[in-house]
């Protein structure tokens, strides 16, 4: 099927020269020099010498940003768990519904998720804050629960108190599920949709209830499914920029706010280099650790 | 080149029969495996040539070789006479219909069909016209603007062969033409196919896995297995007369048994065999071994099936000696196949022997039944006796 | 789990034919799944739902409705800095999507066909774009435009964008590779050798058979380059500058300072475009299905 190079050469040369130049100049020479500078630091206001030193690995290291690298991981961890806990009943949903509902349902999930991410940010914003409608649906049950304690003779309940819910980390947490959402549904949806239904039928027909089915028939099987949507959910929430920025405060900061500001603020480029390039190599982690349990997923099978 | 519809089509093959390919000791070997070995052969103009085989035996790696899709390791390739092994296939007077048929999906069937043309640089009106004949040779005419998807496997097949022929090549190559029909269709196409090869005269080689397609359809076949050539020979002589067990059990069923040549004269031969628990009586003689050991085959139609009373003397053929080409047995099993009857019948080595009877009649079927005592005999000159 | 709701319908129903009861895999017909595929839906498009209803509201805090205008629209449509950032930012999904799908197309041919030493490493090089943190990307570029390879200013439109072209043209392409690579590999090879067969030479087998074969998953290319072009925020708010806003970025810096009706109006007008592609996407992909 393949032919090798030497075949064509013209031809080969010709296809993967154009793209492959342009990555090279346009990709990993950014990066090359992104690390370059990572090993560099501030020489006067607007030179940075590229002395080779460590210093910036060693700042980043420090507790304080040790510190929001776990927050970040942790709160994307949670993001990821949750968007596992809401999504795996709507990819199950999904998978058994008629045929026909099959595409329209998919559709309304992913509708949100080809919308812009700084609107549906945004939109949080509205809903979060104290005059917000998270704020007002409370204040609306309260008042309702107010009125039911009243009538039966034990008093009003104190006025309401309207959370402080933007700007900090729970806005940081329920922006990002709800960002990445959609993402965690489709892959499971995939997995799932592959899945033998007769496994099902026989774990059921054998006297196995249907929370017992799921858990220990569906679960397992979906595997492959879960850990692809784990990925592709924790590494962009791990990255994340916008949803802290916006929604987030002092102390709910994720380190791509901490990046940029070295960048655009602080004005300390080697640092925020050094930064970046440690996101990167969690990020790969990241993936390593996929592709070993990818795998493991797989051989079980067998 | 004269352009008229009488250009597709041409009398038959001349007197003399004219090598149009020509294979010499061609090896292919992908990696250390060799999917075509020490193939030497020669196909004639005119005619229509199957490569037969179980699949891996190498006849796909055959015909790919011939068509410029591979290269072969070791020997020539001559087309007309001309070493080919460094044309590629656009340069090659040679055309293939696919085994996926590989129709165009985004052209319509006129531009499929023309396609070939439109490469060679013809104009758009002559390639319209030729298209046309074409199209009208396999019976789709009218179908030019049709788009593939609106056509059935049959029809897109048509297209295919249409596409190939309009190029009037030397040599057309078919893979597997007939496997992805349905029973009924592949019985139409192949009548429609060996009439076509008749009617355009140009030299067909065919790939199949079918036996009966290659009998039915073939003026001659190839047998492979692993690689090698077995025999090259007329369907007639393939089934009549093969030259080793594998082609005996590969075309059709057959009944093989072990013996030993104990009389090998001009005009007769004996061969004993235990395990047939008789001798073969054959009326010619076996050429090549003396004494040695050989293998009978027997094709079941060719047995006689009687029914044997307990204690009856031995049946008498008329054109052998007594107790020669004569067996007991019991029927064992049966299936009911319609047109014939197939019998298991096991005789005193333990052995079951596969017998098919007609049904001349409306109640033949009823003759024989389980557990059956029969006599099986066959003429002295049904046996085939191999030597490898 | 209780099949007490299908009997209730079946015994309303009485004598007319009843729904058959739900059988033991249609998850989707019993009410627990049936409330959190709601529950989620409501999650999902309320924010944006009030979002978008609020963009008609007359008040400028935006709490409670008073009353249908249409004056926040005007004001968005008037808004010269942000009708420019819309300017700028499809154009620059117009050129980058041009490129990209070029670059895409021609990666994945690479991939697809060849064989060849390195092969891997170039595969995993083209996934990095895909795979690797926004933030990252975008401040590699700022490095890169500001000190290896400043990018001339005061360059007239279009030429100005440049930078953010070709930060954009570098993380679109690989999703374009990826999107034609698996569109290749639905590729029967005979289509190919048949057209060699017929006496088409290399160039015109791929221009006659593989490009057509293609075009599906270039269409779907382009179509996701130029969206995630048109959305992108975190890589373009690098590598732009006070003269080349793009929209998104405008939007930011609006949100930031305030929080009017009046992004809630440009906000709903790029849900509307976006959706509206989609919907052309959905439409052209289900075209392409039949035919091909």
């Amino acid at each position: 099927m393949e032919h090798h190079w030497k075949q064509a050469k013209g031809a080969f040369a010709a296809a993967l020269a154009p793209p492959g130049l342009w990555l090279a100049l346009f990709f990993l020479l950014p990066l090359g020099a992104m690390w370059l500078y990572s090993f560099g630091e501030n020489a006067g206001l607007t030179e940075i010498a590229l002395s080779g030193t460590f210093a910036n690995y060693a700042r980043a290291l420090e507790p304080l940003y040790l510190g929001i690298f776990f927050k970040s991981l942790a709160v994307a961890a949670l993001v990821t768990g949750l968007c596992l806990l809401i999504g795996f009943p709507v990819a199950l949903a999904i998978t058994f519904a008629p045929d026909r509902w099959k595409p329209w349902l998919l559709l309304l999930i992913m509708l949100p998720f080809w919308t812009n991410l700084l609107i549906r940010t945004y939109a949080l914003i509205a809903v979060l804050r104290t005059e917000g409608y998270l704020n007002f649906t409370l204040e609306w049950l309260w008042n309702a629960g107010s009125w039911v304690t009243s009538t039966l003779g034990l008093g009003a309940l104190p006025p309401f108190e309207p959370l402080a819910l933007l700007h900090t980390t729970f806005a940081v947490v329920f922006g990002l599920v709800y960002v990445h959402l959609p993402f965690m549904v489709l892959p499971l949806y995939s997995a799932l949709d592959r899945m033998d239904r007769s496994l099902l039928e026989a774990s059921l027909d054998l006297g196995a209830g249907h929370l017992r089915t799921i858990f220990q028939v569906v679960v397992p099987l979906a595997g492959a499914g879960v850990v692809s949507g784990v990925i592709l959910t924790l590494i962009p929430a791990l990255g994340a920029y916008l949803t802290p920025d916006l929604l987030g405060g002092p102390d709910s900061q994720m380190i791509a706010n901490v990046i940029e500001r070295q960048f655009k603020r602080a004005n300390d480029w080697p640092f925020g280099a050094a930064l970046s390039f440690l996101l990167m190599y969690l990020t790969f982690i990241a993936i390593a650790l996929q592709s070993l349990a990818g795998r493991r997923t797989a051989g079980s099978r067998r | 080149m004269p352009d008229t519809l009488d250009a597709l089509t041409r009398p038959s093959v001349a007197a003399t029969p004219k090598t149009i390919i020509r294979l010499e000791n061609v090896t292919k070997r992908f990696g250390k495996v060799a999917a075509v070995e020490g193939v030497s052969l020669s196909i004639q103009e005119g005619e229509f040539f199957a490569l037969l085989g179980p699949s891996g035996c190498g006849k796909t790696t055959l015909l790919r070789l011939l068509a410029g899709f591979e290269t072969p390791t070791e020997g020539k390739i001559l087309i007309d006479g001309k070493d080919v092994a460094a044309l590629p296939p656009n340069k090659r007077p040679v055309n293939m219909v696919f085994q996926s048929y590989a129709v165009f999906p985004h052209m319509n069937v006129l531009q499929n069909v023309a396609y070939g043309l439109r490469v060679e640089g013809v104009g758009a009106a002559e390639r319209a016209r030729r298209a046309e004949e074409a199209l009208a040779l396999v019976q789709l005419e009218g179908y030019g603007a049709r788009t593939p998807d609106q056509l059935s496997g049959g029809q897109r097949q048509r297209v295919a062969l249409a596409r190939a022929l309009v190029k009037r090549p030397r040599v057309l190559l078919l893979d597997e033409p007939l496997s992805a029909l349905d029973a009924k269709l592949r019985d139409q196409m192949r009548t429609e196919l060996t009439a076509l090869q008749e009617k355009v005269g140009v030299t067909f080689v065919m790939v199949t896995h079918d036996q009966d397609e290659a009998l039915a359809m073939a003026t001659r076949c190839a047998v492979m297995h692993r690689g090698v050539l077995q025999q090259v020979a007329a369907p007639v002589d393939l089934y009549e007369f093969p030259n080793s067990r594998f082609v005996a059990d590969f075309i059709g069923s057959v009944n093989l048994f072990e013996g030993k040549l104990s009389v090998d004269e001009q005009s007769h031969a004996v061969i004993e065999s235990p395990e047939a628990g008789a001798p073969f009586y054959l009326d010619h003689g076996v050429t090549g071994a003396s004494g040695a050991d050989v293998w009978v085959a027997l094709r079941p139609e060719k047995i006689e099936l009687r029914k044997r009373k307990p204690g009856e003397a031995l049946f008498k053929m008329e054109d052998a000696p007594e107790g020669a080409n004569v067996v007991a047995g019991v029927i064992r099993d049966l299936s009911y196949l319609g047109s014939e009857t197939a019998y298991e019948v096991e005789i005193a080595s333990g052995r079951r022997v596969r017998v098919l009877r007609s049904n001349l009649t409306r109640w033949d079927q009823e003759d024989f039944t389980w557990e059956d005592e029969v006599w099986l005999s066959w003429h002295a000159c049904s046996p085939a006796v191999l030597l490898s | 789990m209780s099949a007490l709701p299908s009997l209730r319908i079946a015994k309303a129903a009485g004598g007319a034919p009843k729904a058959a009861p739900p059988g033991p895999l249609e998850y989707l017909r019993r009410w627990p799944l049936q409330v959190w595929l709601l529950g989620v839906t409501v999650f999902l498009y309320a924010p944006l739902l009030t979002l978008m209803a609020f963009s008609f509201n007359d008040s400028r805090r935006n709490i409670v409705w008073n009353g249908f205008t249409l004056k926040y629209y005007e004001k968005a449509l008037g808004n010269e800095s942000l009708i420019e950032a819309l300017g700028n930012s499809l154009t620059i999904a117009f050129v980058a999507t041009l490129i990209s799908v070029v670059l895409g197309a021609l990666a994945a041919v690479a991939l697809w066909r060849f064989r060849f030493p390195g092969k891997l490493a170039a595969e995993g090089a083209m996934t990095l774009p895909i795979v690797a943190p926004e933030i990252c990307m975008g401040v590699a570029m700022l490095v890169f435009f500001a000190r290896v390879l400043p990018w001339p200013s005061g360059l007239a439109w279009p030429f100005n964008l440049g930078a953010i072209i070709i930060a954009h043209v570098s993380f679109c392409f690989p999703f374009v590779a990826v999107v034609v690579r698996a569109r290749l590999a639905t590729f029967n090879r005979e289509l190919e050798e048949a057209a060699k067969d017929l006496g088409a030479s290399e160039w015109r087998t791929f221009v006659d058979v593989l490009i057509p074969h293609m075009r599906p998953a270039l269409i779907a290319g382009a179509l996701l380059a130029f969206t995630l072009s048109l959305d992108d925020f975190v890589i373009t708010f690098f590598t732009s500058g006070p003269d080349t806003v793009t929209f998104p970025v405008k939007v930011y810096s609006m949100v930031r300072f305030s929080v009017t009706p009046e992004v809630n109006a440009a906000s709903t007008l790029l849900i509307v475009v976006t959706v509206a592609l989609t919907a052309i996407a959905l439409r052209l992909q289900r075209l392409e299905k039949t035919i091909a």
